[in-house]
């Protein structure tokens, strides 16, 4: 290919290749697509949980809540990175992305399964939540969704390998990858993982539910999804950390402390995970104590390990980087005078405090065995994982957004003083929704569950009165969430069509 | 940087702050690795994991030949049971209901056995909030020793479809 094909970004100074451009971006627009729709959802579902609203009928809240996690736990996130595939293993190493059609292909695979997902869920053939727990049956072309979006997602990480050989032979890097495509080789290698564990289990589900396989037991279903469910959450994490990583250096100028110890960290996370996604099974029959025990706590208060370790190095990044600009009264001089304007880089910050104290600590603690089985299916393991995937994960990745729009559209941001307010609302909204719903859970109020008051029930059972605090405290939060995620999706399309172009070679 | 390939050799020492920081994490972590084998050892409050393999139809007769040993009374339809802890005592879930409503002794010693005739169901047991699932082919059995008097209920927490909410079951203990 032509080297006219590239284009310096005067912003970043990245140099960016026509085909790696519009893969990004196609990628982008499917992520803020779902996004909002899955957004959508989950402010249905919540304004239904929500007791003094209760808005949604019965079958409309079971069917939007499965919409809700595949759109904004699967879609959104898994076309986000598969755009940091490309970002990080063209875009970063000044190389074009190889094998453009099988690139395409990923993404037309994403886009149909998404969309078959989303109509089957919605036309009510598969009302069995983002888990699918067998022997609860959908439409075979249900499952047949889930397994086109799958192999989509998987092409698109085996992309990022091809694409860094070819890269190497190019030219691109000479001896080791940027940290920030190093994390998404780390993410790369656990997607292909775990969507191995996912052909292993959707696809004899696809046959049991066309009548080709007689059951599928229950047990092995639950150990085999989690596999797929859990290890795919350190998916997340490790793009969420490169991109932690990545703002950090077009933002302020950071550069990791140290190499060695950040690249570690990284390896933890794909040598452990996987068998630490047993804390789903701690109170399940079957498997002896022993085994959960050892899965649940060696191996996963490893992957922990790294994650303190970035929780480290990212700050002492950004506050070298910081000094080095002459901030250096004082202890805390570069702290105070951090571009927090700037939403890609207050986003960040927010991501980083609320990822670690509401997602990471509270995942540690229900992970473990006594916790588990006060914890397992209450409103505290929603609580948890909101915390996680979106005040850290989607926090993360719209701060990124940010920056991608100038480099990747060439547009100008529209509204940049919402644009700046936009991940404080956000934050705010989610930390206080996270926060309700493990609350309500600690006084023993399910997830998933229609009505708390239990409406038609044999007998009458009523929960603890202050759990009517928590959940108005969930229901406020999320409404502020819902409010900052739709101030998002308008900046993220409109800076897209209507923001000033930027002039580039 | 990290958007920078690194320089020609990285693998460098780590500095005083980063071997602090890094040696705290790590023992703190392993302090939490030990303390898990250790607190299943010592604590109270372990999930059980003895476990058979059933047919729902066995596990049926099986609840159905203890309700009609032992049942004591009838609430909404359902029969009360009040068993004798040296015999095995069952729970069975179903779409919508737990079956039958257990009347437990105080300080007695019971083995409950857990399952569910058709999909998967979350045995949550309130407001003491102790949670387990409850899986078809399977006989979850619960070494459980009521330490309070009084009335309990039993909520589904894992999805089982429209009528979920609904699932709502009884317990007693005297």
């Amino acid at each position: 290919m032509a080297n006219t094909d590239f284009r310096i970004c005067s912003l970043s100074g990245l140099k960016i290749s026509r085909s790696s451009e519009l893969l990004i971006r196609w990628n982008l627009i499917a992520a803020f697509a779902t996004l909002a729709v899955g957004g959508l959802m989950g402010l249905l579902v919540l304004l239904t949980r929500w007791p003094s609203v209760h808005l949604l009928p019965v079958e409309h809240y079971y069917r939007f809540l499965t919409a809700h996690g595949l759109d904004a736990l699967l879609a959104w996130i898994i076309f986000f990175e598969i755009a940091l595939v490309h970002f990080t293993s063209a875009v970063l190493l000044g190389t074009r992305s190889y094998v453009t059609w099988l690139g395409w292909v990923a993404f037309a695979l994403m886009l149909i399964g998404g969309a078959l997902i989303n109509t089957i869920v919605v036309l009510g053939r598969a009302d069995v939540m983002f888990t699918s727990y067998v022997p609860l049956k959908a439409d075979p072309l249900y499952y047949l969704g889930v397994i086109l979006f799958a192999v989509g997602a998987l092409i698109g990480f085996i992309h990022f390998f091809i694409n860094i050989v070819l890269s190497k032979r190019d030219g691109g890097f000479k001896r080791s990858l940027p940290l920030g495509s190093f994390g998404l080789a780390a993410a790369s290698i656990i997607g292909i993982l775990t969507l191995a564990h996912g052909a292993a289990i959707f696809l004899p589900t696809l046959l049991w539910s066309m009548d080709v396989i007689p059951t599928i037991d229950p047990s092995a279903y639950r150990l085999v999804f989690w596999g797929l469910g859990h290890s795919s959450q350190q998916i997340n994490v490790c793009a969420m950390v490169a991109v932690w990583y990545m703002t950090s250096a077009f933002v302020v100028g950071g550069k990791p402390v140290n190499e060695k110890l950040s690249r570690t960290a990284f390896v933890l996370y794909i040598l452990f995970i996987n068998l630490a996604s047993e804390h789903h099974l701690l109170v399940d029959p079957v498997l002896s104590s022993w085994h959960k025990v050892v899965n649940t706590s060696y191996m996963m208060h490893l992957a922990v390990l790294a994650s303190m370790i970035h929780a480290f190095a990212i700050p002492a990044s950004m506050e070298v980087a910081l000094r080095k600009q002459g901030y250096t009264r004082g202890l805390f001089e570069w702290l105070k005078k951090a571009p927090w304007g700037n939403p890609a880089f207050s986003g960040v910050i927010i991501s980083i405090v609320l990822f670690g104290f509401l997602g990471g600590i509270t995942g540690v603690i229900f992970g473990t065995e006594q916790f588990a089985i006060i914890r397992h299916n209450t409103f505290a393991i929603t609580g948890h994982f909101h915390g996680t995937v979106v005040a850290g994960t989607t926090i993360a990745f719209m701060a990124f957004t940010y920056l991608l729009i100038p480099f990747i559209f060439k547009r100008e941001l529209i509204w940049k003083g919402f644009a700046a307010i936009q991940p404080w609302l956000y934050g705010a909204g989610v930390a206080t929704l996270s926060i309700g719903m493990m609350s309500a859970g600690s006084f023993g109020v399910p997830r998933r569950h229609y009505d708390i008051t239990f409406s038609g029930a044999p007998f009458s059972f009523t929960f603890d009165p202050a759990i009517d605090m928590f959940m108005s405290m969930m229901g406020v939060g999320g409404v502020l969430a819902a409010a900052g995620g739709l101030l998002f999706i308008l900046i993220a399309f409109g800076s897209i069509i209507f923001g000033k172009k930027l002039e580039q070679q | 940087m990290a958007i920078h390939e690194p320089e020609r050799i990285w693998w460098n020492p780590l500095s005083k702050d980063e071997r602090v920081w890094v040696g705290v994490a790590l023992i703190w972590m392993l302090v939490s690795f030990i303390f898990m084998p250790i607190y299943h050892l010592v604590g109270s409050q372990n999930p059980p994991s003895t476990t058979y393999s059933v047919k729902a139809d066995d596990f049926d007769k099986l609840v159905e030949g203890m309700v009609s040993k032992y049942k004591v009374g009838e609430e909404n339809g359902f029969p009360v049971v009040h068993p004798d802890p040296s015999e095995p005592v069952f729970i069975r879930a179903s779409m919508w209901q737990w079956y039958p409503i257990l009347e437990l002794e105080k300080g007695k010693t019971y083995k409950v056995h857990l399952s569910s005739i058709d999909i998967q169901h979350g045995f949550s047991l309130q407001p003491i909030n102790m949670n387990l699932m409850a899986l078809p082919g399977y006989d979850y059995v619960i070494k459980l020793t009521p330490t309070s008097a009084g009335e309990f209920h039993i909520v589904c927490n894992e999805y089982c479809g429209v009528g979920h909410h609904t699932m709502v079951g009884k317990m007693y203990v005297k």
